[in-house]
């Protein structure tokens, strides 16, 4: 006889939620501001175009910003419910985001309840058969983050930084972190950088990850960021794109 | 529905323990049922028999307890509780998904503060379980 007290049953349920994803690439950066979420959303919609299966999980609990770059209004979708939620289709992307119960008003959380909303959400999320599952992170490596990634096999983070000297020691904290816990990057992205800066890639060399590529500075990406249209068909978006050719050509 | 994600979830892990201890069946399953995230009881024990039938385990007594809601604002310390049932119902079903955005819906009756905590009565979770 067995008696256990106070059990969570949905961390095993995750793991199972996530066995029909054949790779999750956390986007992840160790500060703020640096254009991970334009990334990790133009990274989804460019596979989808390309006719992958891919999904997009906003996992930035208290300031999730994806749906803004899908142009969309979270507060208008209601994901279909079936033994679960089954994450609605934008773009061509199985998108899911707590922006759709928090209805985008302020969700002032802390560390312990921001992992449990994750929790709740990876538990209930449906996923199709998916390639690749995005997921934009919160900046920097909390704990919350890094439980995020325990409940997860198949995952390869992709960083994202720029070039700034008040970049370089964080993004160096981060790998060092991700190493310490088992976890391999597929490969950093330069951010807001006219051409690949040395210090950067010798980061990379340092901690044996791929330089993915740089993207410039481009003036008018706050007028195309709430345009899917056109945000894939801009200059951000050709850049974004060959790095994207390198993430799925690992994969071959 | 998402009792039935709970159910899989707790059927997922009744399955283990019994692996776990060798055991033919679950004798009695003592759920906690936090309030707050108004799940339906009818629909969760439907879900939880089928899932067990398909899964081929027999449980004898299922026990579910209701946990009041008790909110606590970590400014003032005030305490009070919610009822969900008064609450609009598109929020109370985007509560009933994801518990946290209650701090969206919710503030402290007395300062008017979201930094609160959710001290009982979120959600749900296996009080115990016995198995021969
Ligand atoms: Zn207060």
């Amino acid at each position: 006889m067995a008696k256990l007290e106070d059990i969570d049953p949905r961390v095993l349920v995750i793991k199972k939620r996530l066995k029909v994803v054949s790779e999750i690439i956390p986007v992840m950066s160790s500060k703020g501001g640096v254009g991970k979420t334009v990334i990790a959303t133009t990274i989804a919609l460019l596979l989808a175009r390309k006719g992958v299966c891919v999904g997009l999980l906003d996992l930035d609990i208290t300031n999730p910003s994806t749906h803004i770059v899908l142009g969309i209004n979270p507060a208008s979708i209601v994901p279909e419910e079936e033994k679960g939620v089954i994450p609605p289709r934008v773009h061509g992307i199985e998108y899911m985001t707590i922006a759709f119960y928090s209805k985008d008003n302020p969700l002032p959380l802390r560390g312990t309840e921001v992992d449990e909303a994750i929790k709740e959400i990876l538990a209930i999320t449906r996923w199709g058969r998916l390639d690749y599952l995005i997921i934009d992170t919160p900046p920097g490596l909390s704990d919350p983050v890094l439980d995020v990634l325990s409940y997860m096999d198949k995952i390869s983070p992709v960083i994202v930084t720029t070039p700034s000297p008040l970049s370089l020691k964080s993004v160096e904290r981060l790998l060092f972190m991700l190493t310490e816990a088992g976890i391999t990057p597929k490969g950093l992205i330069e951010n807001i950088a006219n051409k690949p800066s040395e210090r950067i890639i010798e980061i990379t060399k340092k901690y044996n990850i791929q330089y993915l590529g740089n993207i410039p500075y481009i003036e008018n990406l706050d007028i195309i960021i709430t345009d899917p249209e056109r945000l894939v068909k801009s200059d951000f978006a050709k850049k974004v794109d060959s790095i994207v050719s390198k993430l799925v050509e690992a994969n071959k | 529905m998402h009792e039935w994600a709970l159910a899989e979830a707790i059927i997922d892990y009744v399955s283990k323990v019994l692996r776990e201890r060798n055991a033919v069946k679950v004798k009695r399953l003592v759920l906690r049922i936090g309030k707050l995230q108004t799940i339906d009881k009818e629909i969760l024990v439907f879900a939880l028999n089928n899932l067990a039938k398909e899964y081929d385990i027999s449980i004898d007594e299922i026990i579910m307890r209701d946990e009041e809601i008790t909110l606590k604002c970590r400014k003032c310390l005030t305490q009070w509780t919610l009822s969900p049932s008064q609450l609009p119902e598109d929020i109370r079903e985007a509560i009933h998904f994801v518990p946290e955005v209650v701090h969206s819906f919710t503030k402290c009756p007395k300062c008017g503060s979201r930094d609160f905590d959710i001290v009982s009565g979120r959600g749900l979770s296996i009080e115990s379980i016995e198995v021969v």
